[in-house]
């Protein structure tokens, strides 16, 4: 069923992870998703890997859902590799008709997946510890000081949970169409191509014409609460940097550090 | 009379390996007669619709089987669709099922699937929509520009359009107003009569239940509670209300009477039979002419 999709799921829990100021958090997970790309050497490679490992084990979310959605990308892993590993420059050290490997092409490999596996890990660790609420939040205040140029980040942010809010519940009605119209002999399983798209026709309109509607309802009920924009409004949950906050930043700002002076002291190898 | 759906030992649990495994239907067995009006009732989260779902195979029971005229409807998946086009369903808020751009497609759907064309399809559609009450006029209208009495309407007939031997109705008139409900519920009694079909009709209506229903099947945290008659099923009204049920009001106020001395016969199930015994007591005492 379509609800097994486990995309931006959260799981509530009450680890070190958790516990962090979602904009700590988004700070330091995109500083280092920046990092993971500016590794050139196994050292600096093994301190991201390292920090990764980390990062998920302080999480405590079972490995399960690490895997489940390491899964969905593991196609792009193996295709990115192969296409490195025989795509190499240096001498080749074994030849094939078109294939060539070479060790700058192994290298290239190794990274290349290394570096998918922990974007896809710290972003699946994000999304686990943080509720979608929080991490709207976060992006809010973070994007205030854009305001000076007129950018509406209220209403950005405003809109980004309103999506998120509206995931699950299209999913579920999805569901519920996909029924109806399988109860009307709609057959979405079998058929080539073309004739897939068009079984989606059926799905596809109904799903429009709901989301539509919730739309006005929520609009609605939104004005009966006398929303009137971000303008004055305060915030039930303010957030606050605290000690850990702090040292997240520090632990980050460390990694940076090492990465840097592992790519200064060591010679590339790719 | 012979079973037109048979259940043995039916279960459903949701989210199996799951922590959140609950099981929505457990071990069901009976036996539906061909022709039978059924009323399915119970309270919110008691199983029906899970139960309702199995019929035409929409989902796959966990344990146990389905048997529509002695055969397991799951004895060759692939066949699944011949099945649904048999076992009918029409869901609650069906409207929202409304994709084409006329109303005559959006009944023409279903039978198309089926593979009726010609002729054979142009009866089936207009013969729904003369059934469920929709003027030969709508039928070259958007869907999305009917009333929501009449939507819900079109989307009934879309389903009875590929004349199910068995038709499945969840609240079919949930979300109307009196006089649509009226209207509606009125042209599925019609259709029962007049095509004899097997109809399972889902309600929370006791007194539409009470009117129409053959036999009446009680769902309760997801076991099957009852099975019986309109009449022995309304005659256990505690019963009922510890499963958050009810007997139709004119069933109770008959029976508070009769626990109050006055002579009335026990099963009266609506205000027109109400209307008449009480009458005729009242004749017999010369109190009322």
């Amino acid at each position: 069923m379509v609800r097994d999709v486990a995309f931006g799921q959260y799981f509530p829990g009450n680890s070190l992870m958790h516990k962090l100021d979602p904009r700590a958090k988004l700070l330091c997970f995109v500083a280092f998703i920046v990092v993971i790309f500016f590794t050139f050497n196994y050292a600096s490679l093994g301190v991201v890997a390292a920090f990764t490992v980390f990062a998920l084990i302080s999480a405590g979310i079972s490995p399960k859902f690490y895997f489940k959605s390491l899964k969905v990308i593991l196609f792009v892993v193996i295709i990115t590799s192969l296409l490195n590993l025989f795509y190499g420059s240096g001498e080749p050290i074994w030849e094939w008709w078109i294939l060539k490997l070479t060790w700058n092409g192994i290298h290239r490999a190794v990274f290349v997946s290394v570096r998918i596996v922990c974007l896809i890990l710290l972003s699946s660790c994000l999304t686990f510890t943080t509720s979608p609420t929080e991490l709207t939040d976060a992006i809010e205040r973070l994007m205030k000081p854009l305001k000076v140029i007129r950018f509406p980040v209220h209403e950005v942010a405003m809109m980004m949970s309103l999506a998120l809010r509206f995931v699950p519940t299209l999913l579920e009605e999805t569901d519920k169409i996909m029924q109806a119209q399988r109860a009307r002999g709609a057959d979405m399983d079998s058929g080539n191509f073309i004739k897939r798209a068009k079984a989606l026709v059926p799905i596809l309109i109904p799903l429009f014409v709901s989301a539509f509607r919730r739309a006005y309802d929520i609009a609605t009920a939104m004005e009966c609460r006398c929303y009137r924009g971000g303008t004055g409004r305060t915030r039930m949950k303010t957030l606050h940097m605290g000690a850990r906050d702090i040292v997240s930043f520090v632990v980050t700002a460390m990694i940076i550090g090492g990465v840097i002076v592992c790519n200064i002291l060591l010679t590339s190898v790719l | 009379m012979s079973h037109i759906l048979e259940l043995r030992n039916l279960s459903f649990i949701y989210g199996k390996g799951t922590p959140f495994e609950k099981k929505a239907v457990d071990d069901v067995s009976l036996t539906i007669e061909k022709g039978e009006f059924i009323g399915i009732i119970g309270h919110t989260g008691s199983g029906k619709s899970t139960l309702v779902q199995m019929l035409n195979g929409l989902i796959t029971p966990s344990e146990g089987q389905v048997l529509l005229d002695g055969k397991d409807i799951w004895s060759e998946p692939k066949k699944i669709r011949d099945i649904r086009f048999r076992v009918g369903m029409v869901f609650q808020y069906p409207e929202y099922q409304l994709f084409e751009e006329t109303v005559y497609k959006d009944i023409a759907f279903g039978p198309q699937n089926r593979g009726l064309t010609g002729d054979e399809l142009d009866k089936a559609v207009r013969k729904a929509a003369e059934f469920t009450g929709l003027r030969p006029d709508m039928l070259d209208k958007s869907p999305f520009d009917l009333s929501g009495g009449e939507k819900r309407r079109a989307a009934i007939a879309g389903v009875i359009a590929m004349e199910p031997e068995v038709l499945i109705l969840d609240e079919p008139t949930a979300g109307l107003d009196p006089m649509g409900r009226e209207i509606l519920f009125s042209q599925i009694v019609n259709y029962h009569k007049e095509k004899g079909n097997t109809v399972l009709l889902v309600s929370h209506s006791m007194e539409d239940i009470a009117r129409v229903a053959d036999r009446i099947l009680v769902m309760n945290h997801s076991h099957l509670a009852m099975l019986d008659t309109t009449k022995a099923i309304f005659a256990r009204g505690d019963e009922l209300e510890t499963m958050g049920l009810k007997v139709p009001q004119i069933t109770k106020i008959m029976q508070v009477l009769k626990a109050k001395g006055v002579d009335v016969p026990d099963g009266i199930l609506t205000v027109d039979e109400a209307l008449e015994v009480l009458s005729s007591l009242l004749k017999k005492e010369g109190k009322l002419w």
